[in-house]
C-alpha cells in the first residue's frame, strides 16, 4: 500500500514512515498528557497553582505598588509642590496645584496633590525625582479596584493615608 | 399502550443519560484539560463552602447563562437565527432512537427491547441523522449575517461532506462483517468469539474500518483536531460567534451532547455496544449471585482505595488553608467509605442466592452498566485528544479527508468484500 498521498504538512520537514502515518505519534501525545493526568490526580498538592485571594504571591521590598505621600513629623505633607514628578512623569498622571506656605521656611505645599491610578505605569520616575522624599511606591498594595473611573483618581488626603485594601 | 409507555421510558433513561454525561463531560473537559496542563482547574463555584472539585461550575454556567443578555445581530435571518440551535440539538438527540443501550429487560412479565427503535435500517437512519446536524451549523453561521459565522458555516459543510464518505465507506465494511444493517443485530452479532477466545467486536474484525471511522466521527462533531467551524484563531468562534445567553448554552450542550453519540457509536459499531467480553448474557444469568457478590465486594474495595487517597491528603493538608477548604478531603474521604459501607451491607441481602427473575435483572442492568461505562471512556477520549492534539489546517483536513481516507475507505471495503465472499 502506498502512503505518498499523505499530507506532506508544512512541506519543508522530512518525515520518517512512522511518522508519516500520524498514528503512532498520535498515541505518543495521547501517553504525555495521560502521564501528566495521573501524576497530577495522585499529586494534588504538587501542582504549581497559587489559590489567589487565598494565598498570594510575596513581591521583593523594591516591589513599586500603589503611592503614597510622606509626612513631616506635624503630619503636614513633605511635599513643596516643585511639580517635579509631575514634570517627569511619563504617563502624565500627576497634578499637583501648589499654593503659599504659611511657615516662611517653607516655600510652598500642595493645595492638591491627584494621581490617575489608571494612567500611572508605576515606573517609579516620580520617586527618584522627587528632591524631599515626599512620594514612594512602598506600600506593596497592587490590588487595585475600583467600580468607576473617577475612583481612580485620587486625591492629597487618600495619599497621606494610604493603609487600606486595593479598594478605592 | 404499554409500547408507548416503553418507548416513553426509554427516551427518559437516553435524555437523562445524555444530560447527566453532558454536565459531567463539561465537568471532565475543564478538569482533565486543567490537570493535562498541571493546573487545578474550576474549584471556586460551592454549594455553602462545599465546592466538589468543580462539579458545580456547569451548575453555576447554566444560571449564568438563563439570566444573560441575548444579545442579537441586528440584520440576522430571525426565523433561521432562532431555529439553528435547536435544530443542532434535536438531531444530537434524535440520533439515540436506535442505539441499543441493551439486550432486553424483563418488567413486570413483559420483555422490553432495550432500544428505542429497533429499525432494520438502523444504520442508514445514523447516517443520514447525523449530516444532518450540519445544517443547523450551517444555517446559524448564514443566518448571522457575520463573515466570521459564514465561514465557519462553510467550513462545516465541506467538513462533512469530505468525512461522511468515509464514515459511510468504514460503516460498509462493518455492514459486510455482520451482513445487517439494523443496529441491534451488529451488536448482537459481536458478542460471539473468534477461534474461541477473541471477541468478535468490530474493532478486531476492521481495524482499519475503525480508525478511518473514529477520525470521521471527530471530524462530524466538530472536536478538535477537526474543530475548524470554530476554530477561534482564525474565525473568532466561528458559527456560533453571534449567539449569547441561552441560545450559546444550547450549542455548547449540543457539542457534547453530539459527543456522547459519538461515543455512543463508537461503542456500539466497534467495540461490541452492551456486551461484556468472555461474558454473554447466559453466563451472567447462570452466575448472576456470584457475579453481583464480587461486583459488590469489588465496589467496596475500589471505594476503599480512593478513601485512602483522600485519607493521606486529609493528613498531609491538615489546616494547610485555615478554612473550609480543610474539610474537602475528609468530605471526600467520608463520602467513598459510605459508597463502601452501602455496597457491604448490600451482600446482607445474600446477593450470592439470588432468584431467577433477579439474575435477568442483574444480566440487564450489567448489560447498561457495560455500555455506558463504554460510552464514558469514549467521550473521555474526545476530551483528551482535544487537549493532546493541535488544530488541523484547513488544506492538510482536506486532503487528509480526500486524498487518504477515501481511498483507504475504498481499500477496505474492497477488502472486507473479498474476504467475506472466499470465507
Amino acid at each position: 500500500m502506498s502512503f505518498e498521498g499523505l499530507p506532506k504538512g508544512s512541506g519543508d520537514t522530512k518525515r520518517s514512515f512512522l511518522e508519516s502515518l500520524y498514528l503512532p505519534e498520535v498515541l505518543r501525545g495521547l501517553a504525555v498528557t495521560a502521564r501528566h493526568l495521573v501524576h497530577n490526580i495522585l499529586h494534588t498538592d504538587e501542582m504549581p497553582t497559587m489559590q489567589y485571594p487565598e494565598e498570594k504571591r510575596v513581591y521583593g521590598e523594591r516591589f513599586r505598588g500603589r503611592h503614597r505621600l510622606m509626612k513631616r513629623e506635624d503630619g503636614t505633607p513633605r511635599c513643596v509642590a516643585c511639580q517635579m514628578c509631575s514634570t517627569y512623569c511619563p504617563a502624565d498622571c500627576i497634578e499637583i496645584v501648589g499654593a503659599e506656605h504659611q511657615d516662611p521656611k517653607i516655600e510652598k505645599y500642595p493645595l492638591t496633590f491627584d494621581i490617575d491610578l489608571l494612567r500611572c505605569v508605576y515606573c517609579g520616575l516620580c520617586e527618584e525625582a522627587c528632591p524631599c522624599d515626599a512620594i514612594r511606591l512602598d506600600t506593596g498594595i497592587y490590588e487595585i479596584a475600583a467600580d468607576s473611573r473617577e475612583k481612580f483618581i485620587v486625591g492629597k488626603d487618600f495619599l497621606l493615608n494610604n493603609e487600606t485594601d486595593g479598594t478605592l | 399502550m404499554t409500547i408507548v409507555f416503553d418507548t416513553l421510558a426509554k427516551i427518559g433513561f437516553f435524555f437523562a443519560l445524555i444530560m447527566g454525561l453532558v454536565v459531567v463531560l463539561i465537568w471532565m473537559e475543564r478538569k482533565g484539560a486543567a490537570f493535562i496542563q498541571d493546573r487545578t482547574g474550576p474549584n471556586r463555584a460551592s454549594i455553602a463552602g462545599v465546592r466538589l472539585a468543580g462539579l458545580v461550575h456547569p451548575v453555576a454556567d447554566v444560571f449564568k447563562l438563563l439570566f444573560k443578555e441575548d444579545v442579537t445581530p441586528a440584520n440576522r435571518h430571525q426565523a433561521l437565527y432562532n431555529l439553528a440551535p435547536w435544530l443542532v440539538m434535536t438531531v444530537a438527540l434524535s440520533t439515540y432512537a436506535v442505539i441499543p443501550f441493551g439486550d432486553f429487560i424483563t418488567v413486570a412479565g413483559r420483555r422490553v427491547p432495550l432500544v428505542v427503535a429497533d429499525l432494520n435500517v438502523g444504520l442508514l437512519y445514523v447516517l443520514a441523522i447525523a449530516s444532518l446536524a450540519t445544517y443547523g451549523v450551517v444555517m446559524a453561521g448564514w443566518a448571522s449575517n457575520n463573515k466570521f459565522t459564514f465561514l465557519g458555516g462553510i467550513r462545516a459543510t465541506s467538513q462533512m461532506i469530505s468525512y461522511e464518505i468515509s464514515m459511510g465507506l468504514a460503516l460498509m465494511g462493518l455492514v459486510l462483517v455482520f451482513s445487517s444493517l439494523r443496529l441491534t443485530d451488529i451488536v448482537a452479532g459481536q458478542g460471539d468469539l473468534i477461534w474461541g477466545f477473541v471477541p468478535k467486536w468490530g474493532v478486531v474484525v476492521q481495524p482499519l474500518g475503525f480508525i478511518l471511522f473514529i477520525v470521521a466521527v471527530f471530524a462530524e462533531t466538530n472536536r478538535n483536531p477537526f474543530d475548524l467551524p470554530e476554530g477561534e484563531s482564525e474565525i473568532v468562534a466561528g458559527f456560533h460567534l453571534e449567539y449569547s445567553s441561552m441560545k450559546f448554552a444550547l450549542f455548547f450542550m449540543a457539542e457534547y451532547a453530539h459527543m456522547v453519540v459519538g461515543a455512543s457509536l463508537i461503542t456500539t459499531f466497534y467495540f461490541g455496544g452492551y456486551q461484556i467480553p468472555w461474558l454473554p448474557r447466559e453466563m451472567i444469568e447462570a452466575n448472576a449471585g456470584l457475579i453481583l457478590t464480587l461486583k459488590l465486594v469489588g465496589v467496596a474495595i475500589a471505594s476503599l482505595l480512593i478513601a485512602m487517597l483522600f485519607f493521606r491528603r486529609v493528613q498531609k493538608e491538615k489546616g494547610k488553608f485555615g478554612d473550609a477548604r480543610d474539610r474537602e478531603p475528609v468530605l471526600g474521604a467520608g463520602l467513598w467509605v459510605l459508597v463502601a459501607a452501602a455496597a457491604l451491607v448490600g451482600l446482607v441481602f445474600k446477593p450470592w442466592a439470588i432468584g431467577p427473575v433477579g439474575a435477568e435483572m442483574v444480566a440487564s442492568l450489567f448489560q447498561i452498566m457495560a455500555f455506558v461505562a463504554k460510552v464514558v471512556f469514549f467521550a473521555w477520549l474526545f476530551i483528551w485528544v482535544r487537549w493532546t492534539l493541535p488544530r488541523f489546517r484547513y488544506d492538510q483536513l482536506m486532503r487528509l479527508g480526500w486524498k487518504v481516507w477515501l481511498p483507504l475507505g475504498l481499500a477496505n471495503l474492497v477488502v472486507t468484500a473479498v474476504v467475506m465472499a472466499i470465507v
